[in-house]
Order: structure tokens, then C-alpha cells, then sequence
């Protein structure tokens, strides 16, 4: 078996999970700063209270399954992205706590801080996993077994981009949970955020897409596209993804703009995630087999057989545990946050 | 001392690992303590121990937040500043960490929501189940944890890949159940019992100077000596066994913790000595002689600091003082827990006295036995990562001084202002009382109701 292949999946899968679980949490916490009232700020974090723990320990099986399953790829890339590692990590310190002291605090400039810390600590946090993102698309250099650039090697105008882009993707994907959550003025002035983010989102990811394709030479041949040319035998089988893309762009813009409360309120959020999913999927067909791009494939810095081999045992029994207790929990609480139960007493 | 990166990224290291094992240390005891109250409370139907529950698990909260941000920052720091021990080491430590998230990790974290927010909507056993599964999810974390803490202390069932000088394992039976790791597991998990019963006592003292003394408080006092008295013999039981495996793979670790220069037949125990490690000897030694055949079961000489290469020595002096206060604070626990114990024998545990003076400030006892206890672990194995294979010299990421001086500088800042945070939102929790007490109105907070808070307290007040 293909050791290798299937941990990159599964790993790509964790982050994915990720993005979508975690991604939803840092948008609504990146629209705390903008919410009317501390009612309506309590509203939107209790949506994401009992669940954001588990939400983020998809990123500790992304980074832990990286050291576990791509050894060499971890000890490359986390030194260059020493500094945003660094910054996504002070960032989701001081939200991670955020979301119990601010309900501690007892004087009013305490809890302005936490407060703060929240909606801040999710923006820094989500613009530091753009700026990792972006720094790995454009590649490291790489010297034998070791990072060989500098401290500053990600930060290009590009990995900016790429870091606007995710803390706008995820407004969009907290806004659509928003919708989901909510009810009257607050899920109202969450659908005036999801539009926002949504036209942000659709041109960010052309922009994006654009700029990836010029990254490097294997991408562009990949996808058969040139600023010149167009190679329709390469490009045609991959078009769906791009065209799934701006259909689920349109049908998102219908909901939110013309359909507005008519359309059902989960539907947002599905489309989002969705879109999520195809800009994701565009990305690992660019960058494929590169896990260290454009230096080191998954092969090439995989740990041993028998170490994969060992966690996927664990994985495959444990996985279907996790994603079932995950599932049983969010149907938990399902259903909308209760105003009554989000007005201080 | 140069500041090179190399000592910065150490400095970080200990940092980040002493501020976040304190966390884990106290939830994996106060997980334990809440499910013990929640089945109490079921089994016996006693409100005294639900009003236990929903006063300790608010602190939990607070404690396992900071546990959980805290942690995420240790499964990056390998790679951000150990790159070469993660590509060396990753095929056999990196299996051991994967199991952790996937055991342990998803478990406590997802059924943390249930167990805060899920009052309204499970049932008691339901919810019970909950709070049991998070414990479970803590107890099984530490062992991967330690497992792979203790594989790097003393590593086996392994081999060296020729070509990349990489480690992969050859048995992984022997690589999990390595040899120091079942005392290191029992020493750590009762070291967080201790440490969590210590502050639970501090707290139910502080209550009685204060005199606020509830039910709760009585059963808080009552639980916290018991367990003290209980497991500190254990403990100690634990600890010696954990120094005996020790002293059979690191030699070099013991004779640091010692004190002892000199190989000799028969050794003393030491206790008190400034050791000179220039001078390879100890200044103003008080010693006990003679007493190495009661303490170690061997007829091998017992070797002293100077039959290992300087460069083969651990610093001294912090791996031989960590281990005395470390011992230090064990035995005023033991102590405490004996006179608690013998307060509740005599019906006199609500009478403030010397006692619950002196246990509010023994509640720190257990973080700081736990940090030196580390310390005297971590410490005492250098100069390796892997002990006897791959040296902390050696197992560096190509980072700039700066960045990583930057870093340790911001996990300071950091840390700082968390931990003021937390330590004041929990200690105001611990020492208010109980809610509920008619004699004592509670202390309204700001929160939303919906929250972990609210959740709660609209429970004790329909009980």
C-alpha cells in the first residue's frame, strides 16, 4: 500500500476539517468587533462555545499529524514559517482564552480587553494561516534535509494577498453560520456580511487563482494555462473545478442578495463550505505530489512505512469515533441560540 | 553566556513545556475530582456533591482553556525550533503524538462542550458520561505523552537508517512500554492528583479563615487531606521506583541528583550542598552517610559525576536542588494531608487555625513539585534529546538568533498576561464560596447565560 498517499489525504483531510470548523469560529469572532451590542456579541460566540475546543484540535492533528506522518516536511517548513507560526500561535492564545475570560471580567476596560483580544486575537490568527498558506504555495528553499532561506523569505505580496483572502473567506464562512444560528436583526446583519464577504471572496479567489498559475512552471502546465494559450487537452478535465466554483459563487449571491430570508438558512453555509471545498481541491491539483513545493514530494519526506503504517491503524479505527462523536455533539446543540437565554441577568 | 540560538530555543522550550504542564497537571487531577463528585452526587443523591461539581467544573473551564491554547503552541515547537530532532526522531516519537490527538485529544476537547454546556440537554448519566470521557481523554493523553517523553529518555526498539542517520522503530511495543515509562506514567498521574487535591484544600481553607464554611467546604477539606494522605506514600513509592529505573539507564541523571562526585560502593544522601561543578565537588555538604544499600537495590558501585566525560555530566546544580524541593514539597503535602485528616477525626476541620493558614499557600505546592520534578527529568538527561543518541546540540532548526529571541520574548508577554488573568478569575472563583449558601450571597459576575456559567448556576439554582 501506498503509505504516503493515504497520509497525505488523510492529513489534507484534517485541515480541510479544519478550515471549515475552526475557519467558521475565526469569522465570527473577526465579526465580534463589529457587533451592535454585548448582547449580540454573546449571541454569536454562544453559537461556537461548546464546539470550538474540538474545532481547533484539528489544527494540532494537522500540525501533529505533519510531524508524525511527513517528518522532513515538518522540520522544513516550520522554520520558515517561523514568524506566522509564531503570530497564528500568540493569536489563538489570547482568543482561545478570550472566550471564558470575557465572561469573567468584571470591569469594564478588563473585559473591553478580552473583548478585543477575541475579535482581534481570530483576525491575527486567520491572517497568519493566510500568510503560512501563501508562503506555501510560492515554495521554500531547501538545502538537503534542511530550510536554507531566511526569516523573511514569506512575506511577498502574494502571501499578503493570500492572508487578506483567508480572513475574508473565513467572514464568509462565520457569517453563513451566523445565518444558520440566528434569528431577526443579528441574522439579518449577518446576511448583509455574508453578501459582503462573498463578492470579497469571489474576487479574491480569481486573483489567487491567476496569481498561483504564474508561481511556478509545473502549476501552469498542470492546468494547461498560459497568459497566451490555453491547452483545452489539459485544461478540460480539470475545467469543473473553476466552473463548480462560479456557479456556487452564483447560487450563493442568489441566497443572500435576491432570496434573502426565503432561502433556507442552512444554505449559506453549505454553499460557502462548498466553495471552500472547490478552491481547496484547486489547490492540491496545482500543487501535487509537492509537499515541500516545488522541492520535496509527500514520498520523499515521509516517515518510515512502519510508522504510517501503525497510525493508520489508529487512525481508521479512531477517526470514524471522533467524526461520530463530533457529529452527535453539534446535533447536540442544534437548532438556533436562544435570544432569551444571551441577556445578562 | 552567548544568547545564541541554541540556549534561546532551550529557554523557550522550558518555558512553554513548565507554563503548560502546570495546566494539564491540574485538569487531569480536577477531571478525576469531578467525575469522582458527579458519581457521588448520582450514587448518593447528596446535593453537597453536585454543588461540588458545579463550583470546580467553572475553575475547570478556565484551567482547561489555558491547557488547550497552551498545548496547540507545543505541537509547533518541534518543528519551529527542533527541526532536526523532528526529521531524526519523527518515524518513531511522531506515531506516539498521533495517538495522542486521536485518542485523547478529540475526546476531552469535544465532550468539554457537553460536560459545560450540555446540562439542558442530556440527561445526569448522560452528562455524567461526559465528564468521565474527558477524564479518560486526560488520562489518556498523559500516557502517550509520557510514553513518548520517556521513549526519549530512554530510547529502544529502534534502529539507525544508515543513509539519513534517521531513528525508526524495529518494535513499537518496546518503543511505547519503554523502560522508564510505566514508573514516569503512575509518578506523573499521581503527581496531578496530588497537585489538584493541594489547591482544593488551600481552597476549602481559605473558605474557613474567611468563614464561609458550607457543607461543601467540609467535603472539599474532607476529600483534598484523605487524597493527600492517601496517595503521597504512593507517590513516594512511585518516585523511588521512577529514581531506580533511572539509575539503571541514566547513571549520570541520579549521581546529578545526588550529589555525588566520587564512585563509590556505599553512598549518602545528601542534604544540603552548593555543588561546585568546576571544581567537580560539593561546597558546605551536610550528609547523611551510609545510606545508599537501603535506598538502591544493586552490589554495582554506585557512580559518582566523575566517571562520565564533562561532556557527558547534566548541570548539577539545578537537577540536585529541583530534586530536594521537589522531595521538599511532597513531604509538607504528606504532612498536610496527615493533619487534615486528623482535623476531621476530631470534628474540627471548620475550626480556622494554623492548619488552614498554612495550607492556603501549601496549595502551590504541587505545580512547584511538578516544575521541579521536570526540571530534575528534562534537565538531568542532557546533554541529550534522544539520551545517548542525538544531542541537544545537534537537534536545532536553522533559525536566526533573533527569531527565536523574538519569540521567547512574545511566549513571555504572552504567558504573563494569561496566567495574571487566569489565576486571578480562578482564585476569585475558588475562595467566593459556594453560590448557593444562603449565608453568603453570590458574587453575580458578567456573563452570558447560555454559558458554561449561566448553565450552571440556573442549575443550582433550580436544585
Amino acid at each position: 500500500m501506498d503509505y504516503p498517499l493515504i497520509w497525505s489525504f488523510l492529513i489534507a483531510t484534517a485541515v480541510m476539517l479544519y478550515v471549515l470548523l475552526d475557519g467558521s469560529d475565526l469569522g465570527i469572532g473577526i465579526l465580534t468587533a463589529f457587533a451592535k451590542s454585548d448582547e449580540e456579541r454573546n449571541l454569536m460566540t454562544a453559537t461556537i462555545e461548546p464546539v470550538w475546543d474540538g474545532n481547533e484540535t484539528w489544527l494540532i492533528l494537522g500540525g501533529g499529524g505533519l510531524f508524525a506522518a511527513f517528518p522532513l516536511a515538518y522540520a522544513i517548513l516550520m522554520p520558515a514559517f517561523y514568524i506566522p507560526v509564531l503570530l497564528m500561535l500568540a493569536a489563538l492564545i489570547f482568543r482561545g482564552v478570550a472566550f471564558e475570560f470575557r465572561h469573567k471580567a468584571v470591569r469594564k476596560t478588563t473585559r473591553h480587553f478580552w473583548n478585543g483580544a477575541f475579535s482581534y486575537g481570530s483576525l491575527f490568527a486567520a491572517f497568519a494561516q493566510g500568510l503560512i498558506l501563501g508562503g506555501f504555495i510560492q515554495g521554500v528553499s531547501v538545502d538537503g534535509r534542511s530550510f536554507a532561506g531566511g526569516t523573511f523569505d514569506w512575506l511577498t505580496p502574494f502571501t499578503l494577498l493570500v492572508a487578506v483572502s483567508v480572513a475574508g473567506g473565513y467572514v464568509l464562512l462565520g457569517s453563513s453560520w451566523l445565518v444558520l444560528k440566528t434569528e431577526g436583526s443579528l441574522q439579518k446583519w449577518s446576511r448583509a456580511w455574508a453578501r459582503r464577504s462573498s463578492l470579497f471572496v469571489a474576487l479574491a479567489m480569481a486573483a489567487i487563482s491567476l496569481a498561483t498559475l504564474s508561481i511556478d512552471p509545473r502549476v501552469t502546465e498542470r492546468w494547461g494555462v498560459t497568459m497566451q494559450a490555453i491547452d483545452f487537452g489539459k485544461f478540460l478535465p480539470l475545467a469543473p473545478i473553476p466552473l463548480l466554483a462560479g456557479l456556487l459563487l452564483v447560487a450563493l449571491w442568489r441566497d443572500l442578495s435576491i432570496l434573502g430570508d426565503k432561502a433556507p438558512d442552512w444554505r449559506p453555509m453549505v454553499l460557502s463550505a462548498a466553495l471552500f471545498l472547490t478552491g481547496y481541491l484547486g489547490l492540491g491539483i496545482s500543487l501535487f505530489p509537492y509537499l515541500v513545493p516545488f522541492e520535496l514530494t509527500i514520498w520523499e519526506t515521509a516517515a518510515r512505512d512502519n510508522a504510517l503504517q501503525l497510525m493508520l491503524v489508529g487512525a481508521s479505527i479512531m477517526l470514524p469515533v471522533i467524526l461520530a462523536y463530533t457529529i452527535y455533539v453539534y446535533s447536540l446543540f442544534w437548532g438556533k441560540v436562544d435570544p432569551e437565554e444571551s441577556y445578562h441577568d | 553566556m552567548e544568547f545564541d540560538a541554541l540556549i534561546l530555543s532551550r529557554l523557550q522550550f522550558a518555558f512553554v513545556v513548565a507554563f503548560h504542564i502546570m495546566f494539564p497537571a491540574f485538569t487531569i487531577g480536577l477531571a478525576a475530582f469531578l467525575a469522582v463528585a458527579e458519581g457521588l452526587w448520582l450514587f448518593t443523591k447528596k446535593e453537597v456533591f453536585k454543588r461540588l461539581y458545579l463550583h470546580w467544573v467553572k475553575i475547570f473551564a478556565l484551567a482547561f482553556g489555558i491547557g488547550v491554547v497552551s498545548g496547540v503552541v507545543m505541537s509547533y515547537q518541534f518543528g519551529t525550533n527542533w527541526a532536526v530532532f523532528s526529521d531524526k526522531a519523527g518515524s518513531v516519537i511522531g506515531p506516539l503524538l498521533g495517538y495522542e490527538v486521536l485518542t485523547a485529544f478529540f475526546l476531552e476537547a469535544t465532550f468539554l462542550g457537553v460536560m459545560l454546556f450540555g446540562w439542558k440537554r442530556v440527561g445526569p448519566t448522560l452528562h455524567f458520561v461526559a465528564t468521565c470521557a474527558v477524564a479518560i481523554g486526560t488520562s489518556i493523553s498523559a500516557f502517550w505523552i509520557l510514553s513518548a517523553n520517556s521513549w526519549m529518555q530512554t530510547p529502544v526498539g529502534f534502529d539507525i537508517d544508515p543513509e539519513t542517520g534517521n531513528f525508526f522503530a524495529t518494535d513499537w511495543w518496546a518503543v511505547i512500554f519503554n523502560p522508564s515509562f510505566p514508573s514516569r506514567y503512575v509518578h506523573m498521574m499521581l503527581a496531578a492528583f496530588i497537585t489538584t487535591a493541594a489547591v482544593v484544600l488551600a481552597a476549602g481553607a481559605y473558605q474557613v479563615i474567611r468563614g464561609r464554611v458550607t457543607e461543601p467546604t467540609r467535603w472539599q477539606i474532607r476529600m483534598a487531606s484523605g487524597t493527600l494522605l492517601l496517595l503521597m506514600p504512593l507517590q513516594i513509592w512511585a518516585g523511588h521506583w521512577s529514581g531506580e529505573v533511572a539509575h539503571h539507564y541514566q547513571p549520570a541523571k541520579v549521581a546529578a541528583m545526588e550529589g555525588w562526585w566520587e564512585t563509590s560502593d556505599v553512598q549518602g544522601t545528601i542534604l544540603f550542598a552548593i555543588p561546585d561543578a568546576e571544581n567537580e565537588r560539593n561546597i558546605a555538604e551536610i550528609m547523611i552517610p551510609g545510606t545508599s544499600p537501603y535506598l538502591f537495590n544493586t552490589d554495582e558501585p554506585l557512580q559518582g559525576l566523575n566517571a562520565f566525560p564533562e561532556d557527558e555530566r547534566p548541570p548539577v546544580f539545578p537537577v540536585f536542588w529541583s530534586f530536594r524541593i521537589m522531595v521538599g514539597a511532597g513531604m509538607i503535602m504528606l504532612f498536610m494531608g496527615g493533619w487534615g485528616v486528623a482535623l476531621w477525626a476530631m470534628k474540627r476541620i471548620e475550626k480556622p487555625g494554623l492548619f488552614h493558614w498554612l495550607a492556603v499557600p501549601s496549595g502551590v505546592l504541587g505545580f512547584v513539585a511538578v516544575i521541579t520534578g521536570w526540571i530534575v527529568a528534562e534537565v538531568g538527561r542532557q546533554p541529550y534529546t534522544v539520551y545517548g543518541f542525538l544531542r541537544t546540540e545537534d537537534s536545532i532548526s536553522p533559525v536566526e538568533p533573533a527569531a527565536v529571541a523574538t519569540s521567547l520574548i512574545v511566549f513571555m508577554v504572552v504567558y504573563a498576561i494569561i496566567f495574571t488573568a487566569g489565576v486571578i478569575y480562578m482564585a476569585r472563583i475558588a475562595t467566593r464560596g459556594f453560590d448557593d449558601d444562603p449565608t453568603d450571597p453570590p458574587v453575580r459576575e458578567h456573563r452570558a447565560p447560555g454559558s458554561a456559567l449561566a448553565s450552571v448556576t440556573d442549575k443550582a439554582e433550580e436544585a
